[in-house]
């Protein structure tokens, strides 16, 4: 058959976000394929410069609704190591448990996301039916559902009081016998393992070759996880095994999650019973003095990055955030070549995208309808000169 | 024989179109609520189908550039049309006034046009998701189609006539042929649905890989017709099976007045169709979308072999007993 382009996106029924592949296919299988990512340009590291710390926080709680906890959490990490602060034990707790909630309800969000792409839509339902309790949880603890707000430079914002502690027990107890059941149903369903095994292989060296991240890398056998390579928080205190596998494909990283979401049950566990007594904050300074800070963080997709250079300033003088997605993209557009057209959405899928990086806009020309590139040089000089004359006016 | 007045009134209101549109409306509403419950949705209100299509009749019409206009208003009618006919030949109550020899193979070839259609209007939307859809659908075809035919052609063999009046006649004195064949039954259970385009077989028309497929350029009243004749398919498709396989709308014993026979056959027929409608359900409930090669695999390795299994059985009981 002839050679035919498919264009996936930047609108299309499997993407959440603008993404555009130009695909080349020759009958069902894909010959090549190029990937444009970068549609949505937020300005939020910019505007992370031009507010002081305090402010910063619930900024870049917005740079993703899903993980909105990492990202405040690398910060705020970043910032406390720059002040040479000590946070107290009980803040790191509180820290771990929303961070292990985020990543289970990230994690049963994606597993239902994997469903509807193979049109799976009863997994899809109820994933994120189940996915309330821990929102539910969520909300009894901080107050918010999806932008919670806990972290501030020094410590975290509210409290645990007994009565909610026991409370999360028996949200726990619920959500681990769904989760047992989904162990079940990912092992034994016919139509998950045909759609899963054997789609979107990466081999051990391609994932390591490809810089890939999270569960993406681990699914290929790569034991890589920041939360024991480079331990933050709390979680050098407590009894929890990476989770790798080694089928390296949609099925094994599905395997992966499922995996990880056990130990992040054991994990809650073991802070809630064990979170120690004190105070939740300490008095952080205004300014931070002159320090440049690499913060990592294991967001529920893989590695994150907050580059942070502070000028004994309120303010930091850049904040680079390089999100887990970009760190993947590369192995998404190896691992589709050769693949049939029909397992685009689960590969895809399966890094469990989140667009909120950027490096080149696309320019619509709304007179002649044209669209052209704008390269990172030219994005950056553009935008220089557009806060100047905005400072100006 | 009927007269033609009344033979008017089968055709245009009951049991023929009017009952048909509003049957296939609520099937379409039962479908969407029972597959709602099960995945703990709430699911839509009794009238939502019907809202839907008359929403529908009303949206503007959108053609892509360089389209056959008119290719594209005829080809859904088209499709209505068939499926429709072939509603008429399947025994709702009582039996077929247009009942003749070899209707089944009939019924079974004018079950087969909205595929092709689909496939048509793929090919005349010249969008790249559309022809794909297209092709795929008429893949699928050729996968499902043999499997399903057998398996509903081999109990005319055993009854030994091609009219599904007779069938059900036969049904009638010994048993119900999703008895006799089982084997048969799951085969034509799977190819219907298969023919519907239903989980785990939306190879054509799947969202998350190619927008709608074929459906992709359908807008307005186009795509309001072809829904429908998706629906009605539902209708006559179950109903043929019932017919075929679950003995139709037929006592099984006489019943004194007619009148009272013929309502008893025909709420028979209503929970006939409707069990069927609970099997394609749980099949979409609990299964997610195979690729176009699995289904490849499956449909001629298995599908096709149990059907043939299947005849081969019935001729050799056929030659042991009718035979001797």
């Amino acid at each position: 058959m002839p050679e035919i382009l498919l264009p996936i996106g930047p609108q299309h029924p499997a993407l959440k976000e603008p993404v555009n592949f130009k695909i080349v296919v020759d009958g069902e299988t894909i010959v090549r394929l190029d990937l444009d990512i970068s549609y949505n340009h937020r300005g939020i590291e910019k505007a992370a410069e031009q507010r002081d710390f305090v402010r910063v926080v619930p900024l870049l709680a917005r740079v993703c609704g899903i993980c909105s906890h990492s990202h405040t959490t690398a910060f705020v990490k970043g910032i406390e190591e720059a002040m040479q602060l000590e946070v107290p034990a009980r803040a790191q707790y509180i820290r771990t448990i929303v961070a292990e909630l985020e990543r289970m309800h990230s994690h049963l969000l994606w597993l239902g996301v994997a469903a509807h792409e193979i049109g799976f839509n009863t997994l899809f339902m109820w994933t994120w039916r189940d996915r309330e309790i821990i929102q539910d949880m969520l909300e009894e603890t901080t107050g918010n559902r999806v932008i919670y707000g806990v972290n501030e430079v020094g410590g975290v914002r509210c409290d645990l009081t007994l009565d909610l502690i026991r409370a999360s027990f028996e949200h726990l107890q619920k959500l681990e016998d769904r989760i047992t059941q989904y162990v079940g149903m990912v092992k034994n369903d016919e139509t998950l393992h045909m759609r899963f095994s054997g789609v979107g292989k990466l081999s051990k060296a391609d994932a390591l070759k490809y810089g890939t991240v999270g569960p993406t890398a681990r699914a290929s056998g790569v034991d890589y996880d920041i939360r024991k390579d480079d331990s933050y928080l709390a979680y050098d205190e407590m009894p929890w095994k990476v989770v790798t596998d080694t089928h390296g494909d949609v099925f094994g990283r599905t395997l992966v999650r499922i995996g990880e979401m056990q130990e992040s049950l054991t994990i809650v566990r073991f802070c809630l019973e064990n979170l120690p007594e004190g105070p939740i904050a300490v008095k952080a300074p205004k300014t931070a003095p002159p320090a440049e800070v690499l913060s990592r963080y294991e967001a529920p997709r893989g590695e994150l990055v907050h580059f942070i250079r502070t000028n004994n300033t309120d303010r930091v003088e850049r904040l680079d955030i390089r999100t887990p997605t970009l760190a993947n993209w590369t192995a998404v557009a190896v691992s589709l070549v050769n693949q049939n057209i029909a397992d685009i959405p689960v590969i895809v899928a399966a890094i469990d995208p989140c667009l909120s990086c950027t490096s080149r806009i696309t320019l619509l020309n709304g007179r002649n309808k044209k669209t052209s590139l704008m390269t990172w040089d030219e994005l950056r000089s553009y935008s220089g000169e557009y806060y100047r004359r905005k400072r100006c006016a | 024989m009927m007269d033609a007045f009344q033979l008017a009134v089968y055709i245009l209101l009951f049991p023929g179109f009017l009952f048909l549109v509003l049957y296939a409306f609520f099937f379409k509403f039962l479908d969407r609520k029972i597959t709602a419950r099960m995945q703990n949705r709430v699911g839509p209100p009794l009238l939502q189908p019907f809202a839907d299509f008359v929403k529908m009749l009303a949206k503007e019409v959108i053609n892509p550039k360089g389209v056959d206009r008119q290719a594209l208003d005829v080809a859904p009618l088209l499709a209505l049309a068939a499926v429709m006919t072939a509603y008429l030949y399947v025994p709702i109550i009582g039996e077929s006034p247009l009942a003749f020899q070899g209707d089944l193979v009939v019924v079974l070839y004018l079950l087969t046009l909205p595929t092709i259609i689909l496939f048509i209007i793929g090919w005349l939307s010249r969008n790249v998701f559309a022809t794909i859809g297209g092709v795929r659908a008429v893949t699928q075809m050729f996968i499902y189609e043999v499997p399903f035919f057998l398996a509903l052609i081999t109990p005319a063999l055993m009854a030994g006539s091609w009219s599904i009046s007779d069938i059900i006649a036969w049904q009638q004195q010994n048993t119900w042929f999703a008895v006799l064949q089982p084997i048969g039954f799951i085969v034509a259970l799977i190819g219907l649905q298969a023919k519907l385009e239903r989980v785990p077989f939306d190879i054509p028309e799947a969202e998350t890989e190619i927008v709608a497929g074929p459906w992709t350029e359908l807008t307005g009243r186009r795509l309001a017709l072809m829904q429908l004749s998706m629906n009605i398919t539902l209708v006559t498709g179950s109903a043929l099976v019932a017919a075929v396989f679950l003995g139709g709308p037929m006592t099984p014993w006489t019943i004194a007045p007619d009148w009272l026979s013929a309502s008893i056959g025909f709420l028979l027929f209503l929970a006939k169709t409707f069990a069927i409608l609970l099997i394609l359900i749980s099949i979409t409930v609990a299964s997610g979308r195979i690729r176009i090669d699995q289904l490849n695999d499956i449909g001629w390795k298995y599908l096709a072999s149990a059907a043939f299994i299947q005849m081969g059985i019935v001729i050799m009981m056929n030659y042991l007993w009718v035979g001797a």
